[in-house]
């Protein structure tokens, strides 16, 4: 076990990049600490499978380094890394049994027999297969198939890191939760580093300490489920995670005061000149719809239980806004105010500090 | 679903019935019909019953053949299946020289069986041939006319030549169609080149190799023509096969009747053999389903 470093890396399936255009990982610089459980969220086709597969060394970078601890191994073979990968769909020996899948890569690293068998029947408990040991995986279900998958990536106790690319696509929404949490508690019992990579923001909000958001081959932030809620470091960010997500406005920054189609908002901090387009951005949480404050036309409200989400749009921009249920709705004149504190500037699309923080 | 008894849909079948009697089953009845009788000649035929069949299967000649057949059939399964699954592995996966390899190893498949005999023939010519000549100058004493032993290496390594390639193709595409992910797995879990060869590649090519092996061991078990043109059967009778022997039988001695007889069972162990074949694959796929 050790902690994974990428130094200045970046990766293009072509093999004479023009522009930024043609990386499928643009220039990083990423620690990820030993022990940690990571999810790697986006959208599909952003570069999270690709900078997986440079950690396990099935793809090498066009350029930079992964350490392991101290050691690079930007060109070490993926055998040579010991560690452990669960690709999204199943991948098992069709010839051997349940038993002996789960017990090949122990078996490759030339473990005792003994400790094995001791091995592989602790496995077999964790992932429910423990009366079917002894079949053939050739006939057995996909999602069969994937749990023994993730038992092959889960049996090995020294491996340095394991990895997981969206590895509960084809099991029941069930086994699902139920293996997500046996993951958790496995993160708990032995403290291997694991990343985990999903476009599912629930997945990666319940199995993380720390989530790591990807967005056109660029990590955009890496911070905790509350970091991601409360300060979205790129737009991107504000709309992806959150349901629904940030809304975003475009707005003119002077000092402390944002000014949005002439309307003013007040900011708690003061911002310097902002280049670019600049935005607010703010949760639909943090919308309270009052008497006072921006002009809003209301276009729908959804009830979905607990609290009603009511969509309405602002000088022809939309704004959700989430209210608890029972909150009145004014019949016309709809005005919203936003909490204080909880409004981000930003200015082409990345976050701004404040003046003083 | 209820079928529909439609009786009269068997007429749907009668014009295969009569294409596959003529085809077929006619000219088999009269091999069937020289088998029972002696003849020479002017349609005149005399009642033999079954004893050209006992002749036959007491012949050391026929005997002799068989065991020969058998030997050569084994030898080239051995030498093609390991060769043609070591060249497809070996092969590059895609691309440029992939097409390049594709077409160079079919090269061999596409020559008429006739011309095969002749290259091999010249080549091997202690006074003309490529090969011959040139074992000659480096010392080595080869001549497939008259010595049975190079006659057979002559013609073990023409058959190699001419098939290994079908196994080879037919092994490639067994491999084309393992996702890559199988391989990146196996690398994740720190398997040697061995497991990757032995739970993945093998299991895979499983049900293409047991067509190769049948084609080749079917082909190999009538081979005629290239060892006929080579060597003749010769030196001796040490590279007559069962189809040269057959033959020389029919054609050569004009007796017809042992002839007949003869090429009956032959085609019963060919039948049969590939019945074998048959119940193995089937079985295997029902194993693979379940």
């Amino acid at each position: 076990m050790s902690q994974i470093t990428l130094s200045n890396l970046a990766h293009s399936y072509f093999p004479n990049p023009k522009g930024e255009a043609d990386f499928a990982l643009k220039e990083m610089d990423h620690v990820w600490q030993d022990g940690g459980a990571y999810a790697l969220l986006g959208a599909s086709g952003c570069g999270k499978t690709t900078l997986l597969n440079i950690i396990s060394g099935l793809v090498r970078p066009s350029q930079g380094r992964v350490l392991f601890g101290d050691r690079d191994v930007t060109d070490a073979a993926t055998t040579e890394r010991n560690i452990a990968q669960v690709f999204q769909f199943p991948v098992v020996y069709d010839t051997m049994t349940v038993r002996d899948n789960l017990a090949f890569p122990l078996r490759n690293r030339g473990m005792d027999p003994a400790y094995i068998a001791k091995r592989v029947d602790q496995i077999a408990r964790m992932i429910g297969m423990e009366d079917i040991l002894n079949r053939k995986a050739r006939g057995l279900t996909a999602d069969a198939k994937q749990k023994i998958s993730l038992g092959r990536g889960m049996v090995r106790e020294d491996v340095n890191a394991i990895l997981f690319d969206e590895p509960l696509t084809v099991i029941d929404p069930h086994m699902k939760w139920e293996l997500r949490t046996q993951l958790k508690s496995l993160h708990r019992e032995f403290g291997h580093t694991m990343i985990y990579v999903t476009h599912d923001q629930t997945e990666a909000l319940t199995f993380a300490d720390k989530v790591v958001v990807m967005h056109e081959g660029r990590v955009v932030q890496m911070g905790t489920p509350e970091e991601l809620f409360e300060t979205p470091e790129h737009t991107f960010v504000g709309y992806f995670i959150g349901s629904p997500g940030m809304n975003l406005l475009d707005a003119e920054i002077l000092g402390s005061e944002a000014r949005l189609a002439g309307a003013t908002v007040p900011l708690e901090a003061g911002y310097a000149p902002v280049n670019g387009r600049s935005q607010i951005g703010v949760r639909p949480e943090y919308v309270q719809i009052s008497d006072q404050g921006l002009p809003v036309t209301i276009r729908r409200v959804e009830d979905v239980g607990r609290h009603r989400i009511v969509r309405a749009e602002f000088c022809g921009q939309p704004l959700s806004a989430i209210l608890p249920e029972g909150t009145d709705l004014p019949a016309t004149d709809a005005r919203v105010t936003f909490a204080t504190g909880k409004i981000n500037v930003y200015a082409n699309d990345w976050r701004v500090q404040p003046m003083g923080a | 679903m209820d079928k529909t008894q439609n009786n009269k849909a068997w007429f749907l079948v009668l014009p295969v019935l009569v294409l596959v009697a003529f085809s077929a089953i006619l000219p088999l009845m009269t091999v069937v019909n020289y088998s029972v009788n002696d003849t020479f000649g002017q349609n005149e035929f005399f009642w033999e019953g079954l004893g050209w069949f006992e002749d036959m299967v007491t012949s050391d000649r026929l005997h002799d053949a068989l065991g020969r057949q058998i030997l050569f059939s084994l030898i080239i399964l051995a030498i093609e299946v390991p060769l043609g699954i070591f060249i497809a592995l070996n092969m590059p996966k895609g691309g440029f020289w992939a097409s390049l390899v594709l077409i160079l190893i079919s090269l061999p498949l596409l020559i008429p069986f006739n011309v095969v005999g002749t290259i091999w023939q010249i080549f091997g010519r202690v006074d003309i041939g490529l090969l011959g000549h040139t074992l000659a100058a480096m010392g080595i004493d080869y001549n497939y006319t008259n010595d049975p032993l190079d006659a057979w290496i002559t013609v073990v390594i023409m058959d190699v030549w001419h098939w290994t390639s079908l196994v080879a193709l037919l092994c490639y595409a067994g491999l084309q169609s393992i996702p890559q992910a199988y391989y990146q797995a196996a690398r994740i879990d720190q398997a040697t080149r061995w497991s990757v060869f032995r739970y993945i590649e093998l299991p895979k090519m499983k049900g293409v190799l047991l067509i190769a092996v049948l084609l080749r061991f079917m082909d190999s078990f009538m081979i005629y023509t290239e060892p006929f043109v080579v060597t003749g059967g010769g030196p001796g009778n040490s590279t007559t096969f069962l189809s040269i022997d057959l033959a020389k039988m029919a054609t050569g001695q004009f007796d017809l009747g042992p002839a007949a007889a003869f090429s009956l069972m032959y085609f019963l162990v060919i039948l049969l053999i590939s019945w074998v074949f048959y119940t193995v694959m089937t079985n295997l796929d029902r194993e693979e389903n379940r």
